[in-house]
């Protein structure tokens, strides 16, 4: 079988996977990272998103011998480290989703967050517009989206206000 | 410990800091040492007969622990939440695609999935019935025959009113497809047998109990030896109030003597679980010529698949509301719920009211539009008020603000005309539509629903307050059984003993069946009824409190109050800190809590079944392509019968999710079935609404306190899924022109014209009570009993979705 090297959440792992295991079932079954849901198997609704060296990537569409020498981030690292830590240590998106109400059941939220991680490196000042487009790959059943996009845009707003570019990398924000 | 949320307050979710860390453990995640994974076997017919189930295949795979069939079900071999007509597995028939013919237990999820391919079932397969309007006089599907429930509501003199020539008439057909629940947090759960020869079960759910007593009845076990715990739910809608794979994990469980988990995929869950219920629907409105409506004749078919669940009180729902929120003097609804090899249909946001609002919003336009009136004046001519009475002669007692949730909605300011950003168009990043083809539209639709179960349905919730003393603070503790399925039921919870009993940190148990049942997170019903049942319990621990002041004092426990967090007589001599008082002993308080009893509805379908209702009404603005058919919802605005905000956050979060639920319905999601099979069984060709696909939503909350509701709050959940619906549709209606009588809309039905929708078939014919639905030219719509089969099925073979 082949061998992987991968740093995830900011821990080196180097492990024994077989093939054809999904980089999410790494995340979830190997490694107990159950912080990165499962939500369609067929890379529609995005609630496994995590970031791959630092860009937003649905685990379920990539096998986990392609992270191989990559440094992943799940939304159980995104506040630094393995744990959630306090608060204050979150990620400012972490912050507006919980203040904003931007999440009901929260099953897609994860990867709503990774992939608006991802979205504010890219454009650190998106209209609601290009929030939507941004967001489009990722499903929530529960709130119609309005909380969400004004979480994004209130994260954007403290990550420019912070002067921060925004970028996660290996679990370092 | 900082002052916390009350009643009223915008309130934070106490499970959002862990959802927004990954840490919440969802049913997915649970994990137990030695466990194993279960998996099913199911149909791939609708219809068939077993003629034999060799396990031999699946057990000759090293890491296979037990292969089980119906042959291994010690209890009842069926279940169901109002009648047990559906098997654990199927035993000598399959009704459905995708149901379950035996289960497998192995030592990973992967090779629990390929055991399960290898069980080998030998079909014979027949041919499944998939037309409901033929149901009726089909040979029996199963031994409790093939209709769920027939229903009339008859008021007043329909017959009088279709003797009088100077009435306005509008008529036609109308179709719901088959919309699913797509709660993202997929079905999963996990078993563990234990020392008493029981069972423990951690699953997402709606109801503990009911998912308790069924499970109990097919393991032949006493209820208190099947233990069930709430595991963090991904969304529920309706979806989780049957049985799915419950059974299975607890038979998996007590046969093995090991942990078992389950977990379906999405393609799964698609034939795993109930949908809302498939819709033929015939209606005729009557009017004077200055639009007071004078009757309304409808007849509404349910599909009810394969098993009953809750079909008999959604088609309850469904006669019941079948004229929508206006007074309608004269009235004849018949309604059929029925079985057919489709896959069962049950509750689904709105149960029973979404269908029947399309179709009577729609008649209200059509019925304006042949009127030459404004369609939101003729709504606010006939909209109910307090004291009117409903279809069923029930007169509202309570608030009714119906004209009111028309004009907040309407008040709103119409969005900008359709700009230059060609990403806004209808259609999108696809580019396909140019700067001259866009068309823009204005729909509005109201509805009204009953709050809480109906019909004389057992109806109450259990919760107990436990106040102590912790590290010298105080801390109270809440257990209700109430299953938190992302609607906010454990932030009210805190902010009812923040309020009653001015304690801050309020510590919320896991749900459980170790305490007396909350009903189902149905029915728009938690906020009155476990939210009641913790009021009630804080008031119990309040008087225990001001008992023990004045036990100590020599009084009586009316001298005391209690207030923000102390003792105070109310002569005001004595203010005493709670905690103080508390000390070492705590006081709990458990209560039950029930509504006013309502009646079951007698064979004209008149009684006073319900008890209280919701009204809500939603403008649509959409752009539309009329050439591809390509739709972009830009704006819905909404006036919300809300009684009282409890949260506005919560209340706010609810309404913009429902609403987009709507507009799925209205445009987007639709299970196609061919030959009674489920052919849409991803998100690929399911289409859930994204950010995108929902438009702008601006919201009124009308805030008229019910009398006789904890708070004066009326239950949220479901009132924004249903004229958001018929909002969509008009409003596409008005930009095109199409008559577009069936949801979701497809874009070939704006582009081309042709909705698809077959005349109404009666069921049963002429077997039909005669006369239930007359007019001046005998009966109406009447099939030919001698059409093909088929005869009502849409172009693109839905097949009777």
């Amino acid at each position: 079988m082949p061998d992987i090297d991968v740093r995830i959440n900011g821990i080196r792992y180097q492990d024994h996977v077989e093939p054809r295991l999904l980089l999410v079932h790494y995340l979830r079954d190997r490694l107990g990272l159950t912080g990165t849901n499962v939500g369609c198997d067929t890379s529609n609704c995005g609630a496994c998103t995590v970031l791959v060296d630092g860009t937003g990537a649905k685990s379920c569409t990539m096998l986990a011998v392609q992270a191989d020498g990559t440094e992943i981030t799940t939304i159980q690292g995104l506040a630094g480290g393995e744990g959630a830590g306090a608060p204050e240590d979150w990620h400012p998106l972490q912050k507006a989703f919980n203040a904003e109400h931007g999440l009901q059941c929260g099953y897609c939220t994860p990867g709503m967050i990774m992939s608006s991680v991802d979205l504010l490196q890219r454009n650190p000042d998106p209209t609601e517009d290009e929030i939507r487009h941004g967001l489009e790959g990722n499903l929530c059943r529960c709130t119609g989206y309005q909380n969400i996009v004004k979480a994004v845009q209130a994260a954007a707003g403290e990550l420019r206000a912070a002067g921060a570019p925004g970028a996660v990398v290996g679990g370092q924000s | 410990m900082t002052r916390g949320p009350r009643i009223g307050d915008p309130a934070p979710r106490p499970d959002g800091p862990d959802k927004v860390t990954g840490r919440f453990p969802y049913s997915s995640d649970l994990r137990a040492p030695g466990m194993l994974w279960g998996a099913a076997v199911r149909s791939p017919h609708a219809s068939a007969r077993i003629v034999g189930i060799d396990p031999a295949p699946a057990l000759a795979l090293e890491g296979v622990a037990a292969v089980l069939t119906a042959d291994d079900v010690p209890g009842r071999p069926t279940y169901g939440l109002a009648v047990a007509d559906q098997p654990a597995f199927a035993r000598d028939l399959v009704r459905h695609h995708g149901e379950a013919v035996a289960v497998v237990a192995a030592a990973t999820p992967d090779l629990a999935r390929r055991a399960a391919r290898a069980v080998a079932v030998d079909y014979a397969p027949l041919d499944p019935l998939t037309d409901p309007a033929a149901a009726v006089t089909a040979a029996p599907l199963h031994p409790n025959g093939n209709v769920f429930r027939h229903l009339i509501v008859r008021r007043g003199d329909v017959a009088a009113a279709a003797a009088d020539p100077d009435l306005v008439t509008v008529e036609d057909t109308y179709e719901v497809g088959r919309q699913d629940p797509a709660f993202l947090g997929l079905e999963s759960g996990l078993a563990v047998p234990a020392a008493d020869g029981g069972v423990d079960l951690a699953v997402s759910t709606q109801f503990l109990h009911a998912d308790r007593d069924q499970v109990a009845a097919s393991l032949g076990l006493a209820p208190e030896r099947v233990r069930l715990t709430l595991a963090g739910v991904g969304g529920a809608f309706g979806g989780r109030e049957d049985l799915t794979l419950h059974l299975h994990l607890c038979l998996l469980a007590l046969r093995t003597g090991r942990p078992v988990g389950m977990a379906y995929d999405r393609s799964e869950s698609f034939v795993g679980h109930v949908t809302r219920h498939p819709a033929r629907m015939w209606y005729r409105h009557r009017a004077t010529r200055d639009g007071t409506l004078v009757s309304v004749e409808a007849r509404v078919l349910l599909d009810g698949g394969a098993y009953q669940s809750t079909s008999a009180a959604v088609l309850a729902n469904a006669c019941c509301f079948a004229a929508g929120p206006y007074r309608v003097p004269h009235a004849l609804v018949e309604g059929w719920a029925v079985r057919t090899n489709h896959p069962p249909a049950g509750a689904l946001r709105g149960f029973g009211i979404p269908q029947v609002c399309f179709a009577h919003e729609s008649q209200m336009d059509a019925l304006a539009a042949a009127l030459g009136v404004d369609p939101v004046d003729l709504r606010r001519r006939n909209a109910l008020a307090p004291g009117d009475a409903l279809l069923t002669g029930q007169r509202i007692t309570g608030t009714a603000p119906a004209v009111a949730c028309l004009d907040a909605a309407v008040a709103h300011p119409l969005p900008a005309p359709p700009d230059d950003d060609p990403l806004r168009r209808p259609g999108g990043t696809g580019l396909a539509t140019g700067p001259g083809d866009v068309r823009r539209g204005v729909g509005v639709a109201m509805a009204f629903k009953n709050l809480m179960y109906s019909e004389g349905l057992q109806d109450l919730s259990t919760a107990s307050v436990r106040l102590a003393v912790d590290g010298g603070e105080l801390v109270a503790t809440v257990h209700c059984a109430a299953a938190e399925v992302g609607q906010g039921f454990v932030t009210l919870a805190q902010q009812i003993v923040r309020t009653e009993l001015g304690v801050d940190r309020v510590v919320l148990r896991a749900a459980d069946t170790s305490i007396g049942e909350a009903g189902s997170s149905s029915a728009s019903r938690q906020s009155w009824m476990s939210g009641g049942a913790v009021a009630a319990a804080c008031a119990g621990v309040r008087d225990e409190v001001l008992a023990r002041v004045a036990a100590g004092r020599g009084g009586r426990g009316e001298a005391f109050a209690l207030r923000d967090g102390e003792v105070v007589s109310r002569d005001g001599g004595l203010r005493l800190p709670l905690a103080e008082v508390v000390g070492a002993d705590p006081v709990e308080a458990v209560r039950v809590f029930t509504h006013a009893d309502t009646a079951p509805l007698d064979a004209d379908g008149q009684g006073d079944a319900h008890v209280a209702f919701v009204f809500t009404a939603h403008r649509a603005v959409v752009d539309v392509d009329p050439a591809l058919g390509s739709v972009q919802v830009v704006q819905i605005a909404t006036g919300q019968d809300i009684g009282r905000a409890l949260n506005p956050l919560a209340v706010t979060g609810q309404l913009e999710g429902g609403i987009a639920q709507g507009l799925g319905l209205a445009l987007l999601e639709d299970v196609v079935t061919r030959e009674g099979r489920v052919a849409t069984r991803t998100f690929q060709d399911y289409l859930v609404p994204t950010a995108l696909d929902v438009g702008d939503v601006v919201a009124t909350l009308i805030e008229e306190p019910e009398p006789g509701a904890p708070y004066g709050a009326k239950g949220v959940g479901e009132a924004p899924t249903l004229s958001s619906i018929p909002a969509v549709v008009a409003a596409v209606r008005a930009a095109t022109g199409r008559r577009l009588r069936r949801v979701p809309v497809r874009p070939a039905h704006v582009a081309l014209g042709e909705d698809g929708v077959a005349p109404f078939v009666v069921p049963g014919g002429p077997a039909a009570p005669p006369g239930v639905v007359t007019g001046p030219e005998g009966p109406l719509a009447k099939p030919a009993l001698t059409d093909p089969p088929g005869v009502a099925e849409l172009p693109g073979g839905e097949g009777g979705a």
